[in-house]
Formats: C-alpha cells, structure tokens, sequence
C-alpha cells in the first residue's frame, strides 16, 4: 500500500514535470523539478483527486501548511498519512 | 483635451447599501466580512464572504425586473441611481446621444448561470427561464443602465477579472478628455458569491478561512466580495457651467500587460501602470499622497505591489499612504476597483484615509505606511488606485482634489 502510493504520487509528479517517473528521485524538491506555484496547486489537486483525499494547503505560504512540500519524499510521507488519517 | 471631473457616485457593498454608509465604515474601520449566507454553503472549504446581507431585491424592482435583473445588474442599477441623482443629471436630447456607459465585471451574472446549471445538470430539469441569456451576459448591466436613464452613447462592458473596473472608469476617462462623450456612466459590479462562484475560486487555493489582512505578516489569503459603485464621469466645463459639486477630478490612467504569468503578478507590470498614470496626469511623484491598493491579502500580490511602490516612490514611497480596503469590502473582482475608488475620494474630498484593518504584524517585505487598523485624518492632493488582474493586465488611475 505504502508503496502503491508512492509510485502513484510520483507519477503525479512525474507528469506535472512532464518527465518519466524514473527520472524523479525522492530527495529531489518541486522546484528542482521545474514545478512552479501553479503546476503545485495543480500537483495537489491530481493528488486530492487520485486517493480521493483533501489536502490541507494555502498556496500563500506553503511553509506554513500541514502539508509538507519540501521534496518529493516528504510529499509521499504526507500523503500516506492523509490516506491513512482519512482513508483507514 | 477636456477636463474630466466626477460629479456623482453610488454604491451597494458589504460595508453599506449606500455611499455615506459605505464612507462612515471606512471611517471607522469596520469589517464587512463574515459567514457566507449561500445555498450549499456547507460543502464549501471557504465560508466567508464580504456579503451583501439583509437584502431584499422585491424591495427595489418589480417582479418583470426581478426576470430580467441577475443580482450583478441589480447592484449596478441601485448604485447607478444613487450616483446619477447625486450629479443632478437626466439625459435627453443632445446629451443623451452622446453619453454612455462603460462598466466592468469580471463574471456577469454568475448567480444566474449557477442557478440554472444547478436545475439542468442537478436536479435534471430540461428548461430553463427563457431570460437567462439576457439575463447573464456581461453587458447587461451597462445596456440596463443604459435603458434606464436614457444613455445612448458608446456603451460596453470590460472584463479584465481584478481590474475590470479600473479599465471601464479609464475607458471612461479617455472618452470624456477626448470630447467624444460630454458625461459617461462607469464602474463596475460583481456578485460571484454563489457555490460555484466561491468553488471556483477555492480551487486555486489562495483564499483565507478566517480573514482578509492585507500587508500584514500573517496574512494568509483573499476573501470575496460582491457588489457594485457607479460614477459619473463629466466634462468639467459642462459641469461647472451647470453648478454641480465636483467630487474629484480624474488626471491620468494607464494600463500595462505583464505578458507574463497567467497568475503571478509581476513587479514591473505593476510599476509600468502607477509610473504612466502618473506621467498621463502630468504631475510630480511626491504629490501623490495616497494610493488605494490592489492589496489582496495573497503573499504574492501584497509584496510585489509593496515593492513596485518603492520602485516607482524612492524615498517618497515611505513618506505616501498606502491602504487596501479590501480587508473591510473583500475582494469583489471586478466591481473592486470602482468600491475602492471610493476611498480616493474620500481621501482627496474629506481628508479622511480609510486604514487597512486586520493588521496585526509588520511584514518586512511591506514596510511602507499601511494605514493600520485606524483612518486617519490628512490632507491629501492626489491619490492613485491600483488594480492588478490575474492575467497580468494592470490599470491605474489617478485622481487630484479639486
């Protein structure tokens, strides 16, 4: 399951950055991925939509939501507990 | 070119249903803001609004009206009354053929298209009213004003989201300074406070839940508002030939397009617009003493305007007023710019500057005078008003007392 999701949340990723998933690594950061402000708030929606889940985040300051953004790990940690939280 | 002068205004807002309403709670700071009152309000993220509350459309217009009349024209016409009996004027003959009306909004009658979506896809109807074309177009409000008080001059309607109204009033502006129009009809309306409206707007996830603090440290989004200002825009011969009071005068606009981002806002498409309204108004930098702001309460907007002020000011930006009434009105789109211009006049007529409320902690990265939290009393010789639209399309006009 754990694993489910983050191949999912990579592929997410992946798309938005228009890459492959395999060319996406878990301590690699949205901006490193070319990801800007819009393609976050768009990542985030596909991610809501996917697990069917909402995603507690204000794009005015991202550092300051629940939701952490800092790399694509810690996205994938976020979302498995997002799962878990509303999901399980 | 002509002399344009504002010789009437009207309005319906959050914060009042008339302008000595509206004009008391900019003086006082007051907040407009709070539970939304809207169908299926329950399944919305975001439930606050700059509402328009206790307001009863059988009180104003007739039920053929009502058909016809999305809550955006509704707003439009009361406010359109208030400020056209204000100039004194009614239009017939010569006048009429060559005034009009040029309004913004952002959405029209978006009230009318959710309602109606909602009977055809949710509850499954297979008819709708036959008015709702007439009834949601964005030009209805301009031709009903137009119907209403005789305007058969050049008449459009703008839509430029966030700064619709900026783009109208500037229009406006123009056609009255190049004598093509001796008096127009402009501002703007808007009443997108309905569950699609606001589910739209959620999606991009730059709203707050619990309050608009523009410039303020913990700021943490945008909140809607809804309604409309109208102003009549006169040549100032023709109005001082016939006695009326003249409100303000109108010296300069311009517009820029970032040609950038379709939402970032970017510092020099800011500058651009304040630095041309001011070169079109012909005066100096440092007698600009007060600028209404676009002043959202996003991080984005609020630093990047703060930073093209003290671009375009220098050293003046510290010593100029900067306020965003937003946080008392909210953010009404495309009706913004005509309910904020409204606090220009204030400030340049009554020497009042309406504050910045919800201010709460310096930011760093908007340290000029925001006016927190109280109005102030100064006298002040021309004011700016910035509007700044996703799409990266700026309008800013700017004002002198009189």
């Amino acid at each position: 399951m754990a694993q489910d999701i983050q191949a999912k949340v990579v592929e997410i990723i992946a798309e938005q950055a228009v890459l492959e998933p395999s060319d996406v690594s878990l301590d690699q950061s949205l901006e490193d991925l070319g990801i800007d402000s819009l393609g976050v708030v768009e990542s985030i929606f596909a991610i809501e939509e996917a697990f069917d889940i909402s995603v507690p985040f204000n794009a005015n300051d991202p550092s300051d939501s629940d939701f952490d953004i800092s790399s694509v790990a810690a996205i994938v940690k976020a979302v498995q507990g997002l799962v878990a939280e509303q999901k399980g | 070119m002509a002399r344009v002068v504002i010789t009437g205004q009207g309005t319906i807002n959050a914060l009042g249903k008339t302008v000595p309403e509206t004009l008391e709670a900019f003086r006082e700071g007051r907040c407009g803001i709070g539970p939304l009152d809207i169908r299926d309000v329950e399944r919305l993220a975001i439930q606050i609004g700059g509402q328009v509350h206790d307001y009863d459309p059988n009180a104003q217009f007739n039920r053929q009206q009502i058909a016809l009349y999305d809550k955006y024209t509704q707003f439009t016409l009361i406010a359109a009354q208030e400020a056209i009996a204000q100039a004194g004027l009614s239009f017939s003959g010569d006048l009429a053929a060559r005034s009009g009306v040029v309004l913004g909004t952002a959405g029209g009658g978006m009230n009318t298209q959710d309602e109606n979506y909602r009977a055809v896809y949710e509850e499954g109807k297979n008819r709708v009213h036959p008015f709702v074309v007439p009834k949601l177009m964005n030009n209805a409000a301009a031709s009903h004003v137009s119907m209403q008080h005789n305007l058969k001059g050049p008449t459009f309607t703008v839509a430029t989201a966030c700064a619709s109204s900026n783009h109208a009033m500037g229009q406006a502006f123009q056609m009255v300074r190049s004598g093509l129009a001796p008096v127009m009809i402009t501002g703007g309306s808007e009443s997108m406070l309905c569950f699609g409206g606001v589910k739209a707007w959620e999606g991009l996830r730059v709203m707050s839940k619990d309050a608009c603090r523009p410039f303020s440290a913990n700021r943490n989004g945008m909140v809607q508002g809804e309604g409309a200002a109208i102003f009549v825009f006169e040549e100032y011969e023709h109005a001082k030939a016939r006695g009326a009071e003249i409100l303000a005068e109108v010296v300069g606009f311009a517009m820029s397009s970032d040609a950038g981002d379709i939402v970032m806002p970017s510092k020099q498409g800011a500058s651009r617009a304040m630095e041309g309204a001011i070169r079109d108004a012909g005066i100096a930098k440092m007698d600009v003493g007060y600028i209404n702001a676009h002043g959202t309460g996003t991080a984005a907007n609020d630093k990047t305007e703060c930073a093209a002020v003290a671009d375009v000011f220098g050293a003046h930006a510290d010593r100029l007023m900067i306020s965003s009434t937003k946080s008392m009105h909210g953010h009404a789109i495309g009706g913004t710019g005509a309910i904020e211009l409204l606090a220009c006049i204030m400030a340049l007529k009554d020497g009042v500057v309406a504050p910045t409320i919800n201010y709460d902690e310096p930011d760093p990265e908007c340290a000029l005078d925001v006016v927190p939290n109280e109005a102030r009393e100064a006298k002040v010789e021309v004011a700016l008003s910035n509007a700044f639209a996703f799409g990266g399309l700026n309008a800013v006009l700017a004002l002198r007392a009189v």
